[in-house]
């Protein structure tokens, strides 16, 4: 079950410009987390900003009761995140939300662009465990803001892709993952990135006839269910419906959801 | 030195006088895994209509210096899918649980009265102040004269302790609430949120989906709690402050202003135990000044006391 605990701070690193990497112990966390699952975290002891951060699960070390998040700089939140050192706590809620299933003898195909990654490796990490197949597809916009290709290269077949083409493949992840679907030998995709990114990919699964997983992201109040304000459009038999992305999701269906326009 | 914590909302008796507010807290059982209900004063549930309701589009929320900017849009599943299915579940708890209701004219309001007039429910809280949806709502509550229709059906429909839930989005609270109170409510609960917006200037578009919404948190405090000491002037009957809380001290500011009770609401979000640390503060500070019962506070902030 969902709790609110302190996380010590093991590592925490810049890995990128403005990209971060957080090692946290937080036992009780790791010990019931599950891939494509979050945490909230209270970023600051102030009321700047207000409100608790969502961050994806980037490693869940059940064995050292570790967990690690990977965040970009963007608002007040991950900016005072920087300040954080190694040994101070966080206050931490989770594991939050419903997470990626995974189907028997399924043979997945990966999909994250940027940040998106994060969920996808204690993903790669769970499917290599169980000892099934998998290639993953990591799209980023240039060479220097390539981070944590090595953690995934060392589980399986990488992908890699850059919109200039200063590594990897030019372009976004969508030509490779038409190519490598069209192998016929994969039978779901699990994706995480931009919702353009995301749009994208489940036209090509609906293409291919595969399933395919998404994982979206929210501006988020509670994280936990009680405020509705995370919600996104999702397809139910009686019509569009508003689900919450912090426990009907972050991971959904692609099928069930309503893509924006444009 | 045991304090008296127990206190009485217009027959509304509570264990303590720490409430959750509406909108902020489901029906309670999203809190489960880091509090214990029971220690509650009470639960006030998610606001309820008579037929479900989708909620607005996204985007519903964003942060503003210490406040959310929220227009959720009163999404719930109806009346009847809550007497059915949720309230069943609540009953084992010993906290009271207060519901929260919205029509679209006052009629709706008396029969969402009558349904809910069912073991499980402590009391009404009727919300004539809600800044999200198009009827209903704010338009109620902005006229004393269609406050003490709505109040009076109420009243008519039930036996519960009936609670009017002023919106600060008005000239003159005092007539409001003074309206309210001659309409016959028990109580009143103060304040919803603040209209408010906010606009992205890289799209140069609002940022909600409904373009206004609600503002609560820390930014709203001094003038919730303004509101709180002026409604204590015009009114008896008790008083629920709210607007901010996310302190003991803070809710002692409002309970020296005038409130009898508080409700916490967009504090829950930060920090969901957030209610026990306040309930237990409360208690502390009355121990450490001598007060035998949290009531004798109540009002004690005006010199010229009259209530």
């Amino acid at each position: 079950m969902k709790l609110q605990t302190l996380g010590q701070v093991i590592r925490h690193e810049e890995l990128s410009s403005k990209v971060y990497y957080l090692v946290l112990k937080a036992p009780q966390i790791a010990k019931q987390a599950t891939p494509g699952q979050f945490v909230q975290v209270k970023c600051s002891d102030t009321y700047q900003p207000l409100l608790r951060k969502p961050f994806s699960l980037h490693e869940i070390d059940k064995v050292d009761g570790r967990i690690s998040l990977l965040y970009e700089v963007k608002g007040q939140g991950t900016k005072s995140l920087t300040k954080v050192r190694v040994d101070d706590y966080l206050d931490l809620i989770g594991p939050l939300g419903s997470g990626f299933s995974l189907p028997p003898r399924c043979r997945a195909i990966l999909v994250g662009g940027g940040m998106g990654i994060a969920p996808l490796l204690p993903l790669a990490e769970k499917l290599k465990e169980q000892g099934q197949e998998f290639a993953a597809i990591l799209g980023f916009n240039e060479v220097q803001k390539v981070y944590r290709l090595e953690a995934f290269q060392k589980l399986g077949q990488v992908i890699v892709t850059t919109l200039d083409g200063s590594l990897g493949e030019k372009g976004l992840v969508t030509q490779p993952l038409e190519r490598e679907l069209g192998s016929e030998k994969y039978n779901i995709i699990y994706a995480c990135g931009p919702e353009a990114m995301l749009k994208n990919v489940s036209a090509i699964a609906d293409s291919f006839g595969v399933e395919c997983q998404v994982s979206l992201e929210a501006y988020m109040a509670c994280g936990f269910g009680a405020c509705l304000g995370c919600v996104c459009q999702t397809k139910e038999l009686t019509g569009p419906t508003y689900s919450r992305v912090c426990t009907d999701g972050p991971v959904f269906n692609s099928r069930e959801v309503i893509w924006h326009e444009g | 030195m045991k304090v008296k914590m127990e206190v009485d909302i217009g027959g509304l008796k509570l264990q303590n006088p720490v409430l959750t507010a509406s909108g902020t807290f489901g029906s309670g059982q999203e809190y489960l895994p880091f509090i214990d209900l029971n220690r509650l004063g009470g639960v006030v549930v998610k606001g309820l209509t008579l037929l479900p309701k989708a909620g607005n589009p996204p985007p519903r929320l964003i942060e503003t210096p210490s406040g959310l900017l929220n227009a959720i849009g009163l999404q719930n599943p109806g009346v009847d899918y809550f007497i059915e299915n949720i309230l069943p579940e609540l009953t084992s708890y010993q906290t009271k649980f207060i519901v929260n209701i919205s029509g679209n004219t006052p009629e709706e309001y008396g029969v969402l009265a009558q349904k809910l007039s069912v073991p499980g429910v402590a009391a009404l809280e009727v919300n004539i102040s809600c800044p999200n949806v198009k009827a209903g709502g704010l338009v109620f509550g902005t006229d004393p004269d269609l406050v003490a229709e709505v109040i009076s059906v109420v009243k008519g429909h039930t036996n519960l302790p009936v609670i009017a839930k002023l919106s600060p989005n008005v000239t003159d609270i005092q007539e409001i609430a003074r309206a309210a109170e001659e309409a016959g409510a028990d109580a009143i609960s103060l304040i919803n949120t603040l209209l408010g917006m906010a606009i992205d200037v890289e799209t140069r578009k609002p940022v909600l989906g409904n373009i206004v919404g609600g503002l609560s948190g820390p930014a709203i405090k001094p003038i919730a709690l303004r509101m709180v000491w002026q409604v204590a002037q015009a009114v008896k009957i008790p008083i629920i402050g709210m607007g901010g809380i996310v302190s003991a001290q803070d809710a002692l500011e409002f309970i020296l202003a005038g409130a009898n009770a508080i409700a916490i609401g967009t504090g829950n979000f930060i920090n969901p135990r957030v209610t026990m640390e306040v309930i237990a503060g409360l208690e502390e500070y009355c121990q450490k000044t001598k007060t035998e019962d949290i009531s004798h506070l109540v009002g004690l902030a005006n010199p010229l006391k009259m209530r």
